[in-house]
């Protein structure tokens, strides 16, 4: 091993480890918006918290005879208002007095909508049923008619808006607390700590709390603003407020008298609340990213239409074109971040004419992703395809317009995935999903394509087709669901179909009726097939030819009987003992001691070497080709298992079973 | 779906009873003696005696409920001392602007909250999407009864371009016409915010819609992109959306409030901030509750949409 990979492998986790778990703080400030809000929000404080230092005149004192003097007159930078009392002045001492009932009303709410929440979560049952009716209650209210309701009980006073700001939001947390708490509440250590002896409010206090924090600051950070607004709204309509005091609302309330005549008396009190709750809102937004990472997450994943194809290496166009479809050179990565994973690492493939290749190897050696690059349906950011050429009939899909490639898809090759539920769209019946897939590529009428789809549920042997085409997807079993799925895939009697494990997500009585049922279609119709799985039983029964992947590219290809015969690479070798029994296609692939190697640090030269018993010094060294071991059979190993006369005489001793094995073979 | 309607029906009875609960409690919470405060403090004791009897207030908790449930059933919530007229003739009255203003709003606030975070949503992290948030941010955070000020003095001291306040032009009003240019500023302010609550849910389910393998298989099938996102994806979307519009209708319905008050609307908002004043608490204890009561029927309304568009819902 050189000493430039080994800093690698030295810088990289620590670099992973920084990326990944900064602290919070630093995610805080490195979202600009956020730190903006920060910033606006600790100014507008710090200045409402120093207001009896600053030489500010006093806020209620009047002078008749300096009354509506425009904003940067002398001595009053923000002008004065209808009684000549200094608008500056008072709106830092109205700031205060808003941000102190909002926060005020905003502590309560949260202290007491958690405390119901916490109660009602961990006690459930009964009393969790009779506290949640009761919220239920309050929120059948529109929100501010219940604040006026009660002001109108109370009577019109700022305090009485503050409590009735406060006592409308308490539901919105303890809902919010009662699904965390009820989540918690069931959880192994808080049952460990009541085995320990605590009593229930200890265990609430230091079990569940600790864990409930972090939703309350979000909840109240998205609420803070708003009940700001809403005490400022209160005080606006004479409700909050009174005479002389005067909050940010009432101020505005006051002002909108002189509306016509001196608009600034009410601009500046609503700039002054616009610029809080803005900022409040931004460092909520903020806060929200940093401790709840769900609603980060999705981020990354951009929808598009294609796959972006940004290709540093494009082999030569072939000059003729003899499979069904020729895949060649194709890499795809994906960004996450400042890594890049290497997901398709140069794969090339061959799917001739009618012809049924598998695809095998285990999740995350890149066979998914190599199909759905053919297609161009690897979400981008963060996938790309970055090298190869995708060859149908002389064409480059790759470089195919928006048009081209649309009538490519579904058309001329066709996918069917693996969760036949998640798959189909929930809300369209099954006969209504064929007939779009039909009218896409075909100019037939709406009857005519229903029709047809219910003539391909028939063949896809769905009984009573014509009923079932009016069934939703969540109506029909898994086995039912798969069948639709194939039926929008051959409607349109593609050349290429491939199939990405279309079997696993089925039990094994219904995969065997699946799959019998594809083969006998394809048959029929005379379609290409890839065959993606990670089950040598299912590529044993119906592919021709079998093409082995491993951490991102082929390492062994040829024709079943041979591969699964006498597999020339390790990794095949090693994959199929972990499928002895064919009747048992479900049992896990781990029986490989380690693990593939991460897709961000694959190693030089062989990535199965640091895996592989046979594995020598130059398997490490580079680059390794997917050469011919036998005619028509590949292998990208540089000691391939089939002719044993070049296995190395200075094996490590681990290997020795293993050469066993094969020696009995 | 009748089956369904009338469930949810049957599911709002007691709803509706816990709601009629909190606003007869109004009158009960009443620090003092409920009485005066509804005659004001000039009342002749008479006239206290008179009510305090019609009320029932002399009686039992239960017995004053039962007695006041019976009334209102038949729609008497009493008579408002300040205007001298019943109440329920006033609030429904009043009800009716209420309804036309925030009826309006709501439709904008959906067409333009759904639009805008559609696109937001496909051209994710573009310039629209960037423009669109940063809209909604200022939307979310703008006081709307300030906004309501901004936009008369633009469009109405300035420009001259609409009526500043009011429902119908005093002089020759009346007619749609009229009536939908005293509708643009206030339905619009009242809309602000809720276009921004419902751009930002829209664009958030419509992310998570696209990332779903269906979308994928639209796309597989050779659909165009206008066909998977507005038919596959929205449709989706909009199913987790109709019910936070449905919230949205009765933030509208409060922030009515302050509109009507800012564009001197004759609706129940304006009608009850004065009734507050005025400690008008039986014109209080009506408004209330008629409100309450529909936007429950609303809810329940949006219930039946959403399970119109999700056959999931559907029993």
């Amino acid at each position: 091993m050189s000493v430039a990979e080994e800093t690698g492998e030295e810088a990289a986790p620590a670099a992973a480890a920084r990326s990944s778990r900064p602290a919070s703080w630093r995610l805080l400030a490195n979202n600009r918006l956020a730190a903006l809000g920060l910033v606006l929000l600790s100014l507008v404080v710090l200045v409402a918290l120093a207001a009896p230092l600053l030489p500010l005149a006093p806020p209620d004192a009047t002078a008749p005879a300096e009354r509506l003097q425009r904003p940067l007159a002398a001595g009053h930078l923000l002008g004065t208002d209808h009684l000549g009392r200094d608008i500056l002045s008072r709106l830092v001492w109205g700031t205060r007095i808003s941000l102190a009932v909002g926060i005020s009303a905003s502590l309560i709410a949260a202290f007491f909508g958690s405390l119901i929440g916490l109660v009602a979560g961990y006690a459930g049952g009964r009393t969790d049923h009779l506290m949640m009716r009761g919220i239920d209650m309050l929120m059948a209210f529109p929100y501010i008619l219940l604040a006026l309701a009660i002001v109108a009980v109370l009577g019109p006073a700022l305090l009485n808006a503050l409590y009735a700001i406060a006592i409308v939001n308490i539901p919105f947390f303890a809902r919010n607390i009662r699904g965390i708490t009820l989540g918690l509440a069931r959880r192994d250590f808080v049952e460990a700590a009541k085995l320990s002896g605590k009593g229930p409010i200890r265990v609430v206090a230091t079990e569940i709390f600790p864990n409930v924090l972090p939703t309350i600051v979000i909840a109240l950070s998205t609420t803070v603003g708003w009940m700001i607004l809403e005490t400022a709204g209160l005080s606006f309509l004479g409700l909050g407020a009174q005479p002389p005091q005067a909050d940010l609302g009432s101020m505005l309330g006051e002002g909108r008298k002189l509306l016509f005549t001196a608009p600034y008396v009410s601009i500046i009190p609503g700039v002054m609340i616009f610029i809080i709750v803005m900022s409040i809102n931004l460092l909520g937004d903020g806060i929200r990213d940093v401790l709840d990472p769900r609603l980060r997450s999705g981020a990354l994943a951009h929808p598009s239409a294609r796959t972006q194809v940004k290709r540093r290496k494009v082999p030569e166009m072939p000059a003729e074109q003899e499979g069904a479809l020729d895949v060649v050179g194709l890499q795809t990565e994906f960004s996450i971040g400042r890594d890049v994973f290497r997901a398709v690492g140069g794969v090339d493939l061959r799917l001739g004419k009618e012809e049924c290749l598998g695809l095998v190897g285990e999740s995350g050696s890149g066979k998914s992703v190599t199909a759905l690059s053919i297609a161009s349906l690897v979400p981008s950011p963060p996938g790309a395809i970055v090298g190869g050429r995708v060859m149908r009939e002389g064409r480059d899909v790759l470089e195919m317009r928006d048009g081209e490639l649309r009538r490519l898809r579904g058309g001329e090759i066709s996918m069917i995935f693996q969760d036949p539920l998640s798959s189909l769209h929930p809300l369209f019946t099954v006969g209504d999903q064929i007939a779009e897939a039909v009218r896409a590529h075909q100019p037939v009428s709406r009857a005519e394509a229903w029709a047809k789809a219910v003539d391909l549920l028939g063949a896809v042997q769905i009984p009573n087709p014509k009923e079932r085409a009016k069934s939703y997807p969540h109506e029909l079993s898994g086995g039912m669901r798969q069948r639709v799925a194939i039926a929008i895939a051959l409607v349109n009697e593609p050349e290429v179909l491939i199939a990405d494990e279309p079997t696993t997500a089925l039990d094994v009585t219904v995969q065997a009726q699946v799959l019998k049922l594809l083969d006998d279609l394809r048959h029929e119709k005379h379609t290409a097939v890839l065959f993606i799985t990670h089950d040598f039983g299912v590529v044993s029964e119906i592919c021709e030819r079998v093409a082995v992947m491993y951490a991102g590219r082929i390492v062994e290809m040829g024709r079943t009987e041979e591969v699964l015969d006498a597999p020339a690479h390790p990794y095949t070798r090693k994959l199929i003992d972990c499928v002895p029994l064919l009747d048992d296609p479900d049992r896990r692939l781990d029986a490989i001691e380690g693990l593939p190697p991460p897709l961000n640090r694959l190693p030089d030269g062989c990535a199965f070497a640091p895996r592989c018993p046979r594995a020598k010094p130059d398997c490490r060294a580079g680059d390794i080709p997917l050469g011919e071991v036998a005619p028509g059979r590949m292998a990208r190993c540089l000691y391939p298992l089939v002719d044993d006369a070049d296995a190395p005489a200075d094996a490590p001793a681990d290997t020795h079973a293993d050469t066993h094995a094969e020696a009995g073979q | 779906m009748i089956a369904y309607i009338g469930r949810r029906l049957l599911a709002a009875i007691p709803v509706l009873f816990g709601l009629s609960i909190i606003v007869f409690l109004i009158i009960a919470a009443i620090p003092g003696d409920p009485a005066t405060a509804i005659l004001g403090s000039y009342a002749t004791p008479e006239n206290v005696e008179r009510l305090n009897r019609q009320l029932g207030l002399d009686r039992s908790l239960p017995e004053q409920y039962l007695v006041w449930i019976g009334n209102v059933l038949q729609g008497d919530f009493g008579r408002s001392y300040s205007l001298n007229r019943p109440v329920i003739d006033e609030v429904l009255e009043r009800f009716r602007a209420t309804l036309i203003l925030a009826g309006t709003s709501l439709v904008l606030c959906s067409i333009f909250g759904l639009l805008a975070g559609i696109v937001s949503a496909v051209r994710q992290f573009g310039w629209a999407d960037r423009i669109i948030t940063f809209l909604v941010l200022i939307g979310i955070s703008i006081p709307s009864f300030w906004l309501g000020l901004l936009l008369i003095l633009v469009f109405a001291v300035d420009l001259r371009w609409l009526p500043a306040s009011g429902m119908e032009a005093i002089y020759g009003g009346g007619g749609p016409l009229d009536l939908a240019k005293h509708l643009i500023l206030p339905a619009t302010t009242l809309a602000v915010v809720a276009t921004g609550v419902i751009a930002r849910m829209t664009r958030a389910s419509m992310l998570e819609v696209l990332r779903q393998d269906y979308i994928r298989t639209a796309r597989a099938k050779g659909l165009s992109e206008r066909r998977v996102i507005y038919r596959h994806a929205f449709k989706a979307a909009l199913v987790s959306v109709i019910p936070v519009i449905g919230i949205q209708a009765g933030f509208v319905l409060g922030g009515a409030v302050y509109i009507e008050t800012v564009f001197q609307w004759p609706g129940i908002g304006d009608m009850l901030v004065k009734a507050i004043s005025t400690r008008d608490v039986l014109l209080v204890q009506g408004g209330v509750f008629v409100v309450a009561a529909s936007y429950v029927l609303f809810n329940l309304a949006a219930d039946v949409v959403q399970a119109m568009f999700d056959p999931r819902l559907k029993p």
